[in-house]
Protein backbone atom coordinates (compact mmCIF):
# COMPACT_ATOMS: atom_id res chain seq x y z
CA UNK A 1 0.00 0.00 0.00
CA UNK A 2 1.06 3.24 -0.58
CA UNK A 3 0.21 6.41 1.39
CA UNK A 4 0.00 9.97 0.76
CA UNK A 5 0.50 12.55 2.95
CA UNK A 6 -0.82 16.55 2.17
CA UNK A 7 1.48 18.85 4.15
CA UNK A 8 1.49 22.70 4.00
CA UNK A 9 3.91 24.87 4.49
CA UNK A 10 2.97 28.09 7.42
CA UNK A 11 4.31 30.62 9.44
CA UNK A 12 5.74 28.55 12.61
CA UNK A 13 3.23 27.89 15.45
CA UNK A 14 5.41 29.75 17.61
CA UNK A 15 5.36 32.85 15.86
CA UNK A 16 2.88 35.78 17.03
CA UNK A 17 1.27 36.82 13.64
CA UNK A 18 0.75 40.77 13.28
CA UNK A 19 -2.00 42.38 10.83
CA UNK A 20 -0.40 44.98 8.60
CA UNK A 21 -1.80 48.31 9.03
CA UNK A 22 -3.35 48.90 5.78
CA UNK A 23 -5.52 45.87 6.67
CA UNK A 24 -4.46 44.02 3.24
CA UNK A 25 -2.97 40.76 5.03
CA UNK A 26 -0.83 39.55 7.49
CA UNK A 27 2.67 39.99 7.77
CA UNK A 28 5.17 37.07 7.22
CA UNK A 29 8.22 38.68 5.20
CA UNK A 30 11.19 37.11 6.86
CA UNK A 31 8.95 35.03 8.95
CA UNK A 32 9.92 31.44 10.23
CA UNK A 33 8.00 28.96 8.22
CA UNK A 34 7.49 25.01 9.12
CA UNK A 35 5.22 22.15 8.18
CA UNK A 36 2.10 22.56 9.47
CA UNK A 37 1.83 21.14 13.07
CA UNK A 38 -1.16 18.33 12.47
CA UNK A 39 0.97 17.81 9.26
CA UNK A 40 4.07 16.70 10.60
CA UNK A 41 1.73 14.14 12.69
CA UNK A 42 0.72 13.40 9.57
CA UNK A 43 3.82 12.31 8.02
CA UNK A 44 4.71 10.65 11.30
CA UNK A 45 2.27 8.38 11.65
CA UNK A 46 2.81 7.36 7.43
CA UNK A 47 6.05 6.52 8.42
CA UNK A 48 5.11 4.19 11.26
CA UNK A 49 2.39 2.15 9.34
CA UNK A 50 5.21 1.82 7.01
CA UNK A 51 7.69 0.91 9.96
CA UNK A 52 5.24 -1.83 11.11
CA UNK A 53 5.43 -3.14 7.57
CA UNK A 54 1.96 -1.87 6.73
CA UNK A 55 2.78 0.35 4.00
CA UNK A 56 5.58 -0.12 1.23
CA UNK A 57 5.95 3.73 0.09
CA UNK A 58 4.79 7.22 1.71
CA UNK A 59 5.05 10.33 -0.53
CA UNK A 60 4.58 13.71 0.66
CA UNK A 61 2.68 16.01 -1.55
CA UNK A 62 2.52 19.82 -0.71
CA UNK A 63 1.05 22.84 -2.82
CA UNK A 64 3.03 26.17 -2.70
CA UNK A 65 5.33 27.91 -4.37
CA UNK A 66 9.00 26.75 -4.96
CA UNK A 67 10.32 28.07 -0.82
CA UNK A 68 7.70 24.93 -0.18
CA UNK A 69 10.75 22.31 -0.93
CA UNK A 70 12.13 23.65 2.38
CA UNK A 71 9.59 21.38 4.09
CA UNK A 72 8.86 18.09 2.00
CA UNK A 73 13.22 17.97 1.97
CA UNK A 74 11.87 18.14 5.90
CA UNK A 75 10.02 14.94 5.26
CA UNK A 76 12.15 13.34 3.23
CA UNK A 77 14.84 13.37 5.87
CA UNK A 78 11.82 12.40 8.67
CA UNK A 79 11.97 9.66 6.56
CA UNK A 80 9.34 9.87 3.03
CA UNK A 81 10.54 7.88 0.24
CA UNK A 82 9.66 10.88 -2.47
CA UNK A 83 8.06 14.16 -2.58
CA UNK A 84 5.50 16.18 -5.13
CA UNK A 85 5.35 20.41 -5.35
CA UNK A 86 2.25 21.27 -6.86
CA UNK A 87 3.72 24.70 -7.57
CA UNK A 88 1.82 27.75 -7.80
CA UNK A 89 2.25 31.78 -6.67
CA UNK A 90 -1.09 32.09 -5.32
CA UNK A 91 -2.80 31.40 -2.20
CA UNK A 92 -5.25 28.67 -2.54
CA UNK A 93 -8.62 28.27 -0.73
CA UNK A 94 -9.83 24.53 0.01
CA UNK A 95 -11.62 23.03 -2.78
CA UNK A 96 -8.86 24.02 -5.11
CA UNK A 97 -6.60 22.32 -2.93
CA UNK A 98 -8.76 19.35 -2.35
CA UNK A 99 -9.60 19.16 -6.18
CA UNK A 100 -5.72 20.10 -7.05
CA UNK A 101 -4.91 16.61 -4.49
CA UNK A 102 -7.31 14.82 -6.24
CA UNK A 103 -5.48 14.62 -9.23
CA UNK A 104 -2.58 13.86 -7.58
CA UNK A 105 -4.49 11.02 -5.34
CA UNK A 106 -5.84 9.55 -8.85
CA UNK A 107 -2.56 9.00 -10.73
CA UNK A 108 -0.76 7.57 -7.47
CA UNK A 109 -3.91 5.43 -6.63
CA UNK A 110 -2.85 5.60 -2.39
CA UNK A 111 -4.28 3.24 -0.07
CA UNK A 112 -4.89 6.30 2.54
CA UNK A 113 -4.38 9.91 2.32
CA UNK A 114 -3.35 10.95 6.14
CA UNK A 115 -3.42 15.15 6.62
CA UNK A 116 -3.76 17.58 9.45
CA UNK A 117 -6.99 18.43 10.51
CA UNK A 118 -6.46 21.91 9.92
CA UNK A 119 -3.71 24.33 8.76
CA UNK A 120 -2.85 26.82 11.62
CA UNK A 121 -3.08 29.91 9.45
CA UNK A 122 -6.65 29.75 8.19
CA UNK A 123 -8.34 27.45 10.76
CA UNK A 124 -10.21 26.37 8.15
CA UNK A 125 -10.61 22.50 8.72
CA UNK A 126 -11.97 21.95 5.22
CA UNK A 127 -9.43 20.23 2.82
CA UNK A 128 -9.61 16.93 4.05
CA UNK A 129 -13.02 16.57 4.12
CA UNK A 130 -13.63 18.04 0.77
CA UNK A 131 -10.85 15.06 -0.76
CA UNK A 132 -12.26 12.75 0.73
CA UNK A 133 -16.02 13.30 -1.22
CA UNK A 134 -14.57 14.32 -4.21
CA UNK A 135 -12.56 10.90 -4.14
CA UNK A 136 -16.34 9.57 -3.22
CA UNK A 137 -13.97 7.48 -0.35
CA UNK A 138 -14.66 8.03 3.69
CA UNK A 139 -12.94 9.64 5.74
CA UNK A 140 -11.89 10.05 9.68
CA UNK A 141 -11.55 12.81 10.97
CA UNK A 142 -9.50 14.45 13.93
CA UNK A 143 -7.74 11.17 14.89
CA UNK A 144 -5.93 10.02 17.53
CA UNK A 145 -5.72 6.29 17.08
CA UNK A 146 -5.34 4.42 13.95
CA UNK A 147 -5.47 0.25 13.79
CA UNK A 148 -4.83 -1.14 10.43
CA UNK A 149 -6.49 -4.58 9.43
CA UNK A 150 -6.35 -5.28 5.98
CA UNK A 151 -8.49 -3.30 3.94
CA UNK A 152 -9.89 -1.67 6.83
CA UNK A 153 -9.03 0.81 9.66
CA UNK A 154 -10.39 1.38 13.13
CA UNK A 155 -9.70 5.09 13.72
CA UNK A 156 -10.19 6.49 17.06
CA UNK A 157 -11.75 10.41 16.57
CA UNK A 158 -11.31 13.48 19.10
CA UNK A 159 -14.87 14.48 19.58
CA UNK A 160 -16.67 16.87 21.41
CA UNK A 161 -18.54 14.50 23.62
CA UNK A 162 -15.14 12.10 24.16
CA UNK A 163 -13.45 9.46 21.55
CA UNK A 164 -15.09 8.05 19.12
CA UNK A 165 -14.62 4.71 17.38
CA UNK A 166 -15.40 4.16 14.21
CA UNK A 167 -14.56 1.51 11.06
CA UNK A 168 -14.08 2.47 7.48
CA UNK A 169 -13.03 0.56 5.10
CA UNK A 170 -9.74 1.58 2.72
CA UNK A 171 -8.93 3.71 0.61
CA UNK A 172 -9.90 6.46 3.28
CA UNK A 173 -8.46 10.01 4.10
CA UNK A 174 -7.44 10.58 7.82
CA UNK A 175 -7.18 13.73 9.09
CA UNK A 176 -5.02 14.02 12.64
CA UNK A 177 -5.49 15.44 15.81
CA UNK A 178 -2.41 16.50 18.68
CA UNK A 179 -2.30 13.63 20.09
CA UNK A 180 -1.59 10.77 17.30
CA UNK A 181 1.91 10.56 17.79
CA UNK A 182 4.82 12.66 18.53
CA UNK A 183 6.82 13.60 15.47
CA UNK A 184 10.27 12.22 15.83
CA UNK A 185 13.57 14.94 15.53
CA UNK A 186 15.15 14.53 11.98
CA UNK A 187 18.80 13.75 12.11
CA UNK A 188 21.90 15.43 10.19
CA UNK A 189 22.78 12.24 8.38
CA UNK A 190 18.58 12.25 7.30
CA UNK A 191 18.76 15.66 5.90
CA UNK A 192 21.78 14.90 3.83
CA UNK A 193 19.99 11.70 2.57
CA UNK A 194 16.72 13.58 1.81
CA UNK A 195 18.46 15.90 -0.79
CA UNK A 196 18.97 12.58 -3.12
CA UNK A 197 15.64 11.82 -2.29
CA UNK A 198 13.24 12.44 -5.73
CA UNK A 199 11.08 15.50 -5.81
CA UNK A 200 8.79 16.06 -8.82
CA UNK A 201 7.46 19.15 -9.42
CA UNK A 202 4.26 19.66 -11.51
CA UNK A 203 2.29 22.99 -12.34
CA UNK A 204 -0.92 23.42 -10.41
CA UNK A 205 -2.97 24.24 -13.93
CA UNK A 206 -1.83 20.81 -14.72
CA UNK A 207 -4.15 19.08 -11.99
CA UNK A 208 -6.74 21.59 -12.05
CA UNK A 209 -8.28 20.51 -15.75
CA UNK A 210 -12.27 21.71 -15.98
CA UNK A 211 -12.16 23.19 -12.48
CA UNK A 212 -14.26 26.59 -12.26
CA UNK A 213 -13.19 28.04 -8.73
CA UNK A 214 -15.52 29.94 -6.80
CA UNK A 215 -13.49 31.90 -4.52
CA UNK A 216 -14.58 33.68 -1.41
CA UNK A 217 -13.28 37.05 -1.07
CA UNK A 218 -11.45 38.38 1.54
CA UNK A 219 -12.37 42.15 2.40
CA UNK A 220 -10.60 43.03 5.09
CA UNK A 221 -7.67 41.78 7.43
CA UNK A 222 -8.00 43.05 11.39
CA UNK A 223 -6.52 42.47 15.02
CA UNK A 224 -9.09 41.81 17.40
CA UNK A 225 -10.28 43.55 19.90
CA UNK A 226 -8.05 42.90 23.10
CA UNK A 227 -9.46 42.48 26.39
CA UNK A 228 -9.31 44.89 28.65
CA UNK A 229 -6.33 45.16 31.55
CA UNK A 230 -7.75 43.40 34.58
CA UNK A 231 -6.42 43.67 38.34
CA UNK A 232 -4.39 41.51 40.42
CA UNK A 233 -5.64 41.13 44.23
CA UNK A 234 -3.11 39.72 46.77
CA UNK A 235 -5.75 37.36 48.27
CA UNK A 236 -8.55 34.56 47.90
CA UNK A 237 -10.73 37.45 50.21
CA UNK A 238 -10.45 39.77 48.16
CA UNK A 239 -10.91 37.45 44.62
CA UNK A 240 -13.80 36.41 46.75
CA UNK A 241 -15.26 39.56 47.59
CA UNK A 242 -14.87 40.86 43.64
CA UNK A 243 -16.78 37.60 42.31
CA UNK A 244 -19.49 38.55 44.78
CA UNK A 245 -19.52 41.61 43.69
CA UNK A 246 -19.90 40.81 39.95
CA UNK A 247 -22.41 38.29 40.81
CA UNK A 248 -20.22 35.13 39.87
CA UNK A 249 -20.02 34.11 43.54
CA UNK B 1 -34.64 36.38 -0.03
CA UNK B 2 -32.49 34.46 2.64
CA UNK B 3 -33.55 30.60 2.77
CA UNK B 4 -31.50 29.08 5.68
CA UNK B 5 -30.92 25.41 6.63
CA UNK B 6 -29.11 24.28 9.74
CA UNK B 7 -28.05 21.23 10.53
CA UNK B 8 -29.28 20.05 13.80
CA UNK B 9 -26.72 18.11 16.19
CA UNK B 10 -28.04 15.97 18.82
CA UNK B 11 -26.68 13.37 21.52
CA UNK B 12 -29.62 10.45 20.64
CA UNK B 13 -31.35 12.20 23.00
CA UNK B 14 -31.79 15.63 23.04
CA UNK B 15 -31.10 18.35 20.77
CA UNK B 16 -27.18 20.46 21.45
CA UNK B 17 -27.80 24.20 22.63
CA UNK B 18 -24.75 24.25 19.31
CA UNK B 19 -27.58 23.99 16.79
CA UNK B 20 -29.63 26.92 18.87
CA UNK B 21 -26.77 29.14 18.25
CA UNK B 22 -26.43 28.88 15.13
CA UNK B 23 -30.18 29.65 14.92
CA UNK B 24 -29.51 32.77 16.31
CA UNK B 25 -26.76 33.62 14.30
CA UNK B 26 -29.07 32.65 11.19
CA UNK B 27 -31.36 35.46 12.28
CA UNK B 28 -29.04 37.82 12.10
CA UNK B 29 -29.54 37.70 8.23
CA UNK B 30 -32.38 40.01 7.45
CA UNK B 31 -35.44 38.49 6.30
CA UNK B 32 -33.69 34.61 7.09
CA UNK B 33 -36.47 31.94 6.86
CA UNK B 34 -35.22 29.16 8.89
CA UNK B 35 -35.57 25.57 8.46
CA UNK B 36 -33.73 22.49 10.48
CA UNK B 37 -32.62 19.29 9.28
CA UNK B 38 -32.17 16.00 11.50
CA UNK B 39 -31.04 13.05 11.52
CA UNK B 40 -31.83 10.10 13.45
CA UNK B 41 -32.25 6.45 14.57
CA UNK B 42 -35.21 8.02 16.95
CA UNK B 43 -36.23 10.24 14.54
CA UNK B 44 -39.83 10.66 15.65
CA UNK B 45 -38.40 11.87 19.34
CA UNK B 46 -35.69 14.09 17.77
CA UNK B 47 -37.46 15.78 15.28
CA UNK B 48 -40.77 16.55 17.91
CA UNK B 49 -37.61 17.99 20.49
CA UNK B 50 -36.17 20.45 17.22
CA UNK B 51 -39.79 22.10 16.52
CA UNK B 52 -39.72 23.49 19.58
CA UNK B 53 -36.54 25.52 18.62
CA UNK B 54 -38.24 29.23 18.23
CA UNK B 55 -38.03 30.88 15.01
CA UNK B 56 -37.65 28.19 13.07
CA UNK B 57 -40.32 26.66 10.16
CA UNK B 58 -39.90 23.56 9.02
CA UNK B 59 -37.97 20.45 11.12
CA UNK B 60 -36.52 18.09 7.73
CA UNK B 61 -36.98 14.85 9.72
CA UNK B 62 -34.71 12.13 8.33
CA UNK B 63 -34.67 8.51 9.94
CA UNK B 64 -30.91 7.00 9.73
CA UNK B 65 -29.61 3.81 10.63
CA UNK B 66 -28.39 3.73 13.96
CA UNK B 67 -24.49 4.13 13.10
CA UNK B 68 -24.63 6.17 10.21
CA UNK B 69 -26.60 9.54 11.77
CA UNK B 70 -23.69 10.73 13.19
CA UNK B 71 -21.78 10.33 9.86
CA UNK B 72 -20.56 12.99 7.37
CA UNK B 73 -20.36 10.35 4.54
CA UNK B 74 -23.68 8.89 6.16
CA UNK B 75 -25.67 12.08 5.54
CA UNK B 76 -24.06 15.01 3.42
CA UNK B 77 -25.54 13.38 0.57
CA UNK B 78 -29.14 14.06 1.43
CA UNK B 79 -28.41 17.52 3.16
CA UNK B 80 -26.74 18.57 -0.38
CA UNK B 81 -29.59 17.29 -2.08
CA UNK B 82 -32.01 19.50 0.23
CA UNK B 83 -29.65 22.37 0.19
CA UNK B 84 -30.87 22.85 -3.51
CA UNK B 85 -33.92 25.11 -2.29
CA UNK B 86 -32.00 27.06 0.04
CA UNK B 87 -29.73 29.95 0.06
CA UNK B 88 -27.41 29.23 3.21
CA UNK B 89 -26.56 26.13 4.92
CA UNK B 90 -25.31 26.27 8.41
CA UNK B 91 -23.47 24.32 10.75
CA UNK B 92 -22.58 24.10 14.74
CA UNK B 93 -18.70 24.56 14.60
CA UNK B 94 -18.42 21.31 17.02
CA UNK B 95 -16.54 18.17 16.04
CA UNK B 96 -19.99 17.12 14.43
CA UNK B 97 -20.36 20.28 12.19
CA UNK B 98 -16.73 20.37 11.50
CA UNK B 99 -16.93 17.23 9.46
CA UNK B 100 -19.77 17.01 7.79
CA UNK B 101 -20.29 20.56 6.58
CA UNK B 102 -16.89 21.07 4.25
CA UNK B 103 -18.10 17.56 2.78
CA UNK B 104 -21.90 19.86 1.94
CA UNK B 105 -19.49 22.43 0.53
CA UNK B 106 -17.34 20.19 -1.86
CA UNK B 107 -20.99 18.29 -3.50
CA UNK B 108 -22.02 21.96 -4.05
CA UNK B 109 -18.91 23.16 -5.50
CA UNK B 110 -18.07 25.74 -2.90
CA UNK B 111 -15.43 26.78 0.12
CA UNK B 112 -16.91 27.05 3.08
CA UNK B 113 -16.90 29.68 5.80
CA UNK B 114 -15.61 28.08 8.68
CA UNK B 115 -16.39 29.38 12.34
CA UNK B 116 -18.48 32.60 11.80
CA UNK B 117 -18.31 34.49 14.62
CA UNK B 118 -20.30 37.96 13.02
CA UNK B 119 -23.14 38.04 10.70
CA UNK B 120 -22.05 41.47 8.45
CA UNK B 121 -24.82 40.67 5.80
CA UNK B 122 -26.23 37.35 3.95
CA UNK B 123 -23.08 37.28 2.14
CA UNK B 124 -20.18 38.72 4.68
CA UNK B 125 -18.87 37.45 7.71
CA UNK B 126 -16.21 37.97 10.39
CA UNK B 127 -14.11 34.96 11.25
CA UNK B 128 -11.17 34.76 13.36
CA UNK B 129 -7.99 33.42 11.45
CA UNK B 130 -4.37 32.43 13.13
CA UNK B 131 -5.67 31.18 15.84
CA UNK B 132 -7.26 34.52 16.64
CA UNK B 133 -4.81 36.75 16.50
CA UNK B 134 -6.45 38.38 12.72
CA UNK B 135 -9.98 38.52 12.28
CA UNK B 136 -10.85 38.45 8.39
CA UNK B 137 -14.27 39.71 6.70
CA UNK B 138 -14.57 37.28 3.66
CA UNK B 139 -17.63 37.83 1.14
CA UNK B 140 -19.25 35.05 -0.89
CA UNK B 141 -19.58 36.12 -3.98
CA UNK B 142 -21.72 32.82 -5.23
CA UNK B 143 -25.36 31.96 -4.82
CA UNK B 144 -25.29 29.62 -2.23
CA UNK B 145 -23.17 29.56 1.14
CA UNK B 146 -22.03 26.58 3.52
CA UNK B 147 -20.95 28.22 6.85
CA UNK B 148 -20.30 26.86 10.07
CA UNK B 149 -21.22 28.80 13.36
CA UNK B 150 -18.57 29.47 16.29
CA UNK B 151 -20.78 29.08 18.92
CA UNK B 152 -18.90 31.19 21.84
CA UNK B 153 -20.19 34.49 19.24
CA UNK B 154 -23.68 33.42 19.76
CA UNK B 155 -26.56 33.40 22.52
CA UNK B 156 -28.39 30.36 22.37
CA UNK B 157 -31.70 30.86 21.15
CA UNK B 158 -34.65 30.18 22.31
CA UNK B 159 -35.52 26.04 22.45
CA UNK B 160 -38.67 25.66 23.95
CA UNK B 161 -41.34 27.78 22.45
CA UNK B 162 -41.52 26.88 18.63
CA UNK B 163 -43.87 25.03 16.91
CA UNK B 164 -42.15 23.93 13.72
CA UNK B 165 -43.47 21.26 11.26
CA UNK B 166 -41.98 18.58 10.63
CA UNK B 167 -41.46 17.08 7.08
CA UNK B 168 -40.36 12.98 6.94
CA UNK B 169 -37.59 11.91 4.53
CA UNK B 170 -35.86 9.01 3.69
CA UNK B 171 -32.27 9.35 3.30
CA UNK B 172 -30.46 8.87 0.12
CA UNK B 173 -27.24 7.79 1.45
CA UNK B 174 -26.59 3.81 1.01
CA UNK B 175 -22.71 3.38 1.54
CA UNK B 176 -22.03 1.01 4.09
CA UNK B 177 -17.62 1.75 3.92
CA UNK B 178 -17.98 4.13 7.25
CA UNK B 179 -19.53 2.50 10.11
CA UNK B 180 -19.81 4.14 13.84
CA UNK B 181 -18.45 1.75 16.14
CA UNK B 182 -18.75 3.53 19.52
CA UNK B 183 -18.29 6.68 21.50
CA UNK B 184 -16.22 6.42 25.00
CA UNK B 185 -17.73 9.29 27.33
CA UNK B 186 -15.64 10.85 30.60
CA UNK B 187 -18.50 12.32 33.22
CA UNK B 188 -21.40 13.41 32.38
CA UNK B 189 -23.11 14.62 35.72
CA UNK B 190 -21.20 17.82 35.50
CA UNK B 191 -22.70 20.65 33.17
CA UNK B 192 -21.22 20.07 29.29
CA UNK B 193 -17.97 22.59 28.90
CA UNK B 194 -19.43 24.27 25.68
CA UNK B 195 -22.17 25.89 27.51
CA UNK B 196 -21.66 25.88 31.17
CA UNK B 197 -21.72 29.52 33.21
CA UNK B 198 -18.87 28.56 34.74
CA UNK B 199 -15.51 26.79 34.46
CA UNK B 200 -13.09 25.48 36.37
CA UNK B 201 -9.95 24.55 34.63
CA UNK B 202 -6.78 23.26 35.41
CA UNK B 203 -2.80 23.11 33.48
CA UNK B 204 0.63 21.21 34.26
CA UNK B 205 0.73 23.24 37.27
CA UNK B 206 -1.66 20.69 38.83
CA UNK B 207 1.26 17.83 38.32
CA UNK B 208 -0.90 14.90 38.50
CA UNK B 209 -3.72 13.04 37.66
CA UNK B 210 -4.55 12.89 41.73
CA UNK B 211 -4.37 16.63 42.04
CA UNK B 212 -7.03 16.72 39.50
CA UNK B 213 -9.38 16.09 41.82
CA UNK B 214 -8.99 19.19 43.11
CA UNK B 215 -10.49 20.96 40.05
CA UNK B 216 -13.24 18.08 39.71
CA UNK B 217 -14.08 19.07 43.38
CA UNK B 218 -13.98 22.94 43.25
CA UNK B 219 -16.12 22.68 39.73
CA UNK B 220 -19.05 20.61 41.60
CA UNK B 221 -19.06 22.88 44.75
CA UNK B 222 -19.42 26.20 42.56
CA UNK B 223 -22.12 24.04 39.63
CA UNK B 224 -18.99 24.09 37.45
CA UNK B 225 -17.88 22.13 34.33
CA UNK B 226 -14.30 21.57 34.19
CA UNK B 227 -11.67 22.53 31.32
CA UNK B 228 -8.06 21.80 30.76
CA UNK B 229 -5.22 23.22 28.78
CA UNK B 230 -3.24 21.19 26.55
CA UNK B 231 -0.84 20.76 28.38
CA UNK B 232 -2.79 18.54 31.32
CA UNK B 233 -4.61 16.50 28.74
CA UNK B 234 -0.75 15.82 27.18
CA UNK B 235 0.13 15.20 30.68
CA UNK B 236 -2.33 12.46 31.43
CA UNK B 237 -3.83 14.20 33.76
CA UNK B 238 -7.33 14.77 32.67
CA UNK B 239 -9.05 13.41 29.54
CA UNK B 240 -8.79 14.84 25.92
CA UNK B 241 -12.74 16.39 25.44
CA UNK B 242 -11.85 18.69 28.51
CA UNK B 243 -9.11 20.89 26.84
CA UNK B 244 -9.96 24.28 25.64
CA UNK B 245 -8.25 26.46 22.70
CA UNK B 246 -7.31 26.41 18.93
CA UNK B 247 -7.58 23.07 18.54
CA UNK B 248 -9.84 22.07 21.71
CA UNK B 249 -12.90 23.69 22.79
CA UNK B 250 -13.74 27.32 22.17
CA UNK B 251 -15.81 28.71 25.08
CA UNK B 252 -17.59 31.48 26.12
CA UNK B 253 -18.73 30.90 30.12
CA UNK B 254 -19.36 34.04 32.43
CA UNK B 255 -16.90 32.69 34.53
CA UNK B 256 -13.70 31.47 34.02
CA UNK B 257 -11.38 30.45 36.53
CA UNK B 258 -7.68 29.20 35.66
CA UNK B 259 -5.50 27.26 37.90
CA UNK B 260 -1.67 26.53 36.95
CA UNK B 261 -2.37 27.25 33.26
CA UNK B 262 0.29 29.61 31.62
CA UNK B 263 -1.65 30.51 28.99
CA UNK B 264 -0.50 30.09 25.28
CA UNK B 265 -1.93 32.27 22.61
CA UNK B 266 -3.58 28.52 21.47
CA UNK B 267 -5.21 28.33 25.29
CA UNK B 268 -6.46 31.96 24.91
CA UNK B 269 -8.15 31.51 21.51
CA UNK B 270 -10.63 29.34 23.21
CA UNK B 271 -11.24 31.59 26.18
CA UNK B 272 -10.91 35.22 24.73
CA UNK B 273 -15.32 35.24 25.26
CA UNK B 274 -15.39 34.33 28.44
CA UNK B 275 -17.44 37.52 30.36
CA UNK B 276 -14.45 37.26 33.48
CA UNK B 277 -11.59 35.36 33.50
CA UNK B 278 -9.42 34.75 36.63
CA UNK B 279 -5.59 33.64 36.67
CA UNK B 280 -4.13 32.02 39.26
CA UNK B 281 -0.74 31.25 39.27
CA UNK B 282 2.23 30.64 40.65
CA UNK B 283 4.80 32.71 38.19
CA UNK B 284 3.62 36.32 38.01
CA UNK B 285 4.66 37.11 34.32
CA UNK B 286 2.48 34.19 32.77
CA UNK B 287 0.69 35.28 29.47
CA UNK B 288 -2.73 34.42 31.34
CA UNK B 289 -2.24 37.67 33.22
CA UNK B 290 -2.56 39.33 29.86
CA UNK B 291 -6.18 38.56 29.54
CA UNK B 292 -7.14 38.22 32.98
CA UNK B 293 -9.67 40.18 34.57
CA UNK B 294 -8.75 39.21 38.11
CA UNK B 295 -5.58 37.61 39.02
CA UNK B 296 -3.80 35.99 42.09
CA UNK B 297 -0.29 34.83 42.02
CA UNK B 298 0.42 32.31 44.77
CA UNK B 299 0.19 28.87 45.25
CA UNK B 300 -2.91 26.44 43.43
CA UNK B 301 -2.63 24.20 46.48
CA UNK B 302 -2.98 26.65 49.09
CA UNK B 303 -5.59 28.62 47.23
CA UNK B 304 -7.67 25.37 46.08
CA UNK B 305 -8.77 24.39 49.48
CA UNK B 306 -9.25 28.00 50.97
CA UNK B 307 -11.52 28.75 47.79
CA UNK B 308 -13.52 25.28 48.81
CA UNK B 309 -13.92 27.08 52.50
CA UNK B 310 -15.05 30.45 50.61
CA UNK B 311 -17.19 30.37 47.55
Amino acid sequence: MKILVAIKRVVDFNVRVQVKPDGSGVATDGVKMSINPFDEIAVEEALRIKEAGKADEVIVVTIGNNSAQQQLRTALAMGADRAILIETESELQSLKAATSLLNVVEKEQPGMVIMGKQAIDGDNNQTPQMLATLWKRPQATFVSKLEINDDTLLATREVDEGLETIEVRLPAVISTDLRLNEPRFVKLPDIMKAKRKPLDIIAIDETLSGFEDKELTIQKYETPQARQKGIMVESVDELVALLKEKGLA
Amino acid sequence: MSKILILAQHDGVTINQATAKAVTAAKQIEGASIDLIVFSDNIDTIATQACKLADVHTVHAVSTESNQWKLATGISTKIAELASEYTHVFGPSTTFGKDVMPCIAAILGLNQISDVMQVIDAKTFKRPIYAGNAVITVNAPQDKIVATIRTASFKTNDMTTGSATIQNHENSNTQTDTKFIELQSGNTERPDLQTAAKVISGGRGLGSEENFELMYNLADKIGAATGASRAAVDAGYCPNEMQVGQTGKIIAPELYMSFGISGAIQHLTGIKDAGTIVAINKDGDAPIYEVADIGLVGDLFKIVPELMEKL
